[in-house]
C-alpha cells in the first residue's frame, strides 16, 4: 500500500516537522523566551554575562545560548540514592514524547493539489488531479481525538519524574501536576466539543478548509467568530497543560525546589523543559488550526486574492498561494507562542486551590454552558 | 508475511508482556504502567483491524484517563518495597496460570472452529468503516436504546460518587 517515494516523503515530513520545526523552535524558546524575552516584559536586563573570547557582547545574547546548551550538555547526570533507576531514566522520554507525537496531525497547509484548483463556494476543488498531503504528516479522521488522546497521555511523564526520584518535594510535584493535567484535560475537551459541533468534522484539515468561508462576504469564518468562549476557556485550559506559569504549581520553585523535576539534570533536564516549550509551540499552533483559520489567509484562495463576490481581485500562482499560507500558518503559531509568554510573565503564579477552583468552579459549568448553548443553535439553524 | 502480520505479532506479544507485566511486577507502579503499555498495543491491533476511532478512544479513555487516576492513587499511598510484605510462596499464582490456560485454549478453540466454519469472510471493509462518523451514526440508530442505557449508568455512578463523597466532606 505504501511505494517507496511515499515513505520517504512520510519520512521527510517527519524530521522537517519535528526535528526541522517544533524541537529548534522549542529549543530557542526555552532559552529566548525564558531569558530575554522574560526580562523585556519585566523590564530586567536579562542574562549578559556569557562572553566570546573574552569579549563582552551583547549579540542578541547569543553566546548565553550557547553557554546554556554546553552546560546543559556536559553536566554530570546525577540521580538519587533511592530513586527507582528505570522509571528515573524513562520519565524524561516519556515527558518528551508526547509533546513531539502530537505534531502528527497539525496541517502546516492544506492538501496539495496536482491538477488545476478551482474555487467554488470559498472552497479549493481540486479538478484533474490528486491532493496530496504534503503539509501534515497524518491526515488523520479522528485528529482532535488523536490531540486529545496524546495530551491525556503526557501527564505520565511528569507524574512518573516525581514519583521515581524518592523525593518528597518532587512526589509533591508530581501528584500536582498529575491533579492540575486531569483537571484541565475536562475542559479542554469540553471546550472542543462546541467547536466539533460547528464543523462538523474531526479533521483538523477540514477545519481549516472551513474557515476559509467569509461571513457576509468580508469577515472571515473563522473559529474565534462562532465560538468565541471555547476560545478562552481552551487556552486556559491549554495554557494549564504545559505546566508553565501562572499555572507552574507544579513546579512551584518557591515551595518545593523544583517540582516533579527537582531531581533530574544535564540532558535529562533538558528533555523536560523541552518537552514544556514543544507543548506551547503546540498550544499555539492548535489554537492557529481550531479558532484563526489554521493555514488560511483571509481573502486568498487556491487562484488568488477575492475581495469581492466576483472573481479574482489579484491573482498568485498555486505555488505562492502555498508559500502564503506556510508563512500564515507559521506566524499566526508563533503569535500565540509571544501570546502566552506575555502572560506568562505578567502573572504572577495561581494558589493550588485557586488553579482547582478554577477548573472545576468556573471553567467546567461555563465549557458546559456552551455546549448546550451551541448544541441549541446548531440544532435550531 | 507481510507489514500488517509482522505488525500483528509485535502488537500481540507486547500486549502479553503488558500484561504479564501487571500480574507479575511487584511494584504497584510497575503494574499500572505495564497496564497503559498493553493499552497500547491493544490499540495497535484496532488500528490494524481499520477500527482508528476505537484506538484513539481506548488510549484516551483507559490510558489517559482511568489508568492516570490508578496512578495518582498508587503515588499518593507511596508503598516502598519492604511495605509490600515478605516474598512469600502461595498456591494461588499457578492454579491462576492454570486457569488462564484452560479460559485461553477453550477461546482460542472456538475462534478456530469459527474460522474452519465460515468458508468467506466479509472480505474488503469499506473505506467508512470504524470511522467518528461511521460509529455516531449506527449509535444513534442502531444501537440507540443500549447507549441511552450506558447514559443512565453513567449519570448513576456520577451521583454515587458525589453521595460517597458527599458523606465525608
Amino acid at each position: 500500500m505504501f511505494s517507496p517515494i511515499d515513505f520517504a516523503i512520510l519520512l521527510l515530513k517527519i524530521g522537517v516537522i519535528t526535528l526541522g520545526f517544533a524541537l529548534p523552535i522549542g529549543g530557542l524558546l526555552t532559552l529566548y523566551g525564558d531569558r530575554k524575552l522574560s526580562a523585556l516584559i519585566q523590564n530586567r536586563v536579562g542574562p549578559n554575562r556569557a562572553k566570546v573570547f573574552g569579549i563582552q557582547s551583547s549579540l542578541l545574547s547569543l553566546p548565553q545560548f550557547v553557554a546554556d546548551g554546553i552546560k546543559m550538555l556536559f553536566k554530570e547526570d546525577a540521580m538519587p540514592d533511592n530513586a527507582d533507576r528505570f522509571w528515573h531514566f524513562i520519565a524524561p522520554a516519556l515527558a518528551l514524547l508526547p509533546a513531539i507525537t502530537l505534531w502528527a496531525v497539525i496541517p502546516f497547509g492544506d492538501l496539495y493539489c496536482t491538477g488545476t484548483v478551482q474555487v467554488k463556494d470559498y472552497m479549493d476543488v481540486c479538478v484533474g488531479g490528486e491532493q496530496k498531503n504534503y503539509f501534515s504528516i497524518a491526515n488523520l479522521d479522528a485528529g482532535l481525538l488523536y490531540v486529545f488522546a496524546i495530551s491525556s497521555i503526557s501527564v505520565y511523564g511528569a507524574a512518573l519524574a516525581g514519583w521515581s526520584t524518592n523525593s518528597k518535594f518532587a512526589l509533591i510535584g508530581g501528584l500536582r501536576s498529575t491533579a492540575q493535567m486531569i483537571s484541565y484535560e475536562v475542559t479542554m475537551g469540553l471546550s472542543l466539543a462546541g467547536t466539533m459541533l460547528i464543523y462538523g468534522t474531526l479533521n483538523l484539515n477540514e477545519m481549516a478548509q472551513q474557515q476559509g468561508a467569509l461571513l457576509g462576504g468580508w469577515l472571515p469564518a473563522w473559529g474565534i467568530v462562532y465560538q468565541p468562549v471555547a476560545f478562552f476557556l481552551f487556552f486556559i485550559a491549554m495554557m494549564a497543560e504545559t505546566k508553565r506559569a501562572p499555572f507552574d504549581v507544579p513546579e512551584g520553585e518557591s515551595e518545593i525546589v523544583a517540582g516533579y523535576f527537582t531531581e533530574f539534570s544535564a540532558l535529562k533536564f533538558g528533555a523536560i523543559q523541552l518537552s514544556e516549550y514543544v507543548g506551547t509551540i503546540f498550544v499555539g499552533a492548535l489554537v492557529a488550526t481550531i479558532f484563526f483559520g489554521g493555514w488560511q489567509v483571509p481573502f486568498l484562495y487556491g487562484d488568488g486574492f477575492h475581495f469581492g463576490s466576483g472573481g479574482v481581485d489579484i491573482a498568485v500562482p498555486y505555488e505562492g498561494v502555498v508559500a502564503l499560507r506556510l508563512v500564515a500558518f507559521i506566524a499566526k503559531t508563533l503569535f500565540f507562542v509571544l501570546l502566552q509568554f506575555m502572560l506568562r510573565w505578567t502573572l504572577p503564579r495561581f494558589r493550588y486551590d485557586q488553579i482547582m477552583n478554577l477548573g472545576w468552579k468556573i471553567l467546567l459549568p461555563i465549557s458546559i454552558a456552551n455546549l448546550v448553548i451551541t448544541a441549541i443553535i446548531v440544532l435550531a439553524f | 508475511m507481510n507489514v500488517e502480520q509482522v505488525l500483528f505479532y509485535l502488537f500481540a506479544v507486547g500486549a502479553i508482556a503488558g500484561c504479564s507485566g501487571v500480574v507479575l511486577s511487584r511494584n504497584p507502579i510497575n503494574s499500572a504502567v505495564s497496564l497503559v503499555a498493553a493499552f497500547f498495543f491493544l490499540a495497535g491491533n484496532y488500528v490494524l483491524l481499520h477500527a482508528n476511532f476505537m484506538a484513539i478512544v481506548q488510549i484516551l479513555v483507559y490510558a489517559g484517563a482511568i489508568m492516570v487516576l490508578f496512578l495518582f492513587v498508587l503515588m499518593l499511598l507511596n508503598q516502598r518495597d519492604e511495605e509490600l510484605g515478605p516474598r512469600t510462596f502461595s498456591i494461588a499464582p499457578l492454579l491462576g496460570i492454570f486457569a488462564a490456560a484452560v479460559v485461553s485454549v477453550t477461546i482460542g478453540a472456538g475462534f478456530m472452529s469459527y474460522r474452519n466454519a465460515t468458508a468467506n469472510f466479509p472480505g474488503e471493509v469499506p473505506l467508512s468503516f470504524g470511522t467518528a462518523e461511521q460509529i455516531g451514526r449506527s449509535l444513534m440508530t442502531t444501537h440507540l436504546l443500549p447507549f441511552e442505557l450506558v447514559s443512565l449508568l453513567l449519570l448513576v455512578g456520577i451521583v454515587s460518587a458525589v453521595v460517597v463523597a458527599k458523606r465525608r466532606l
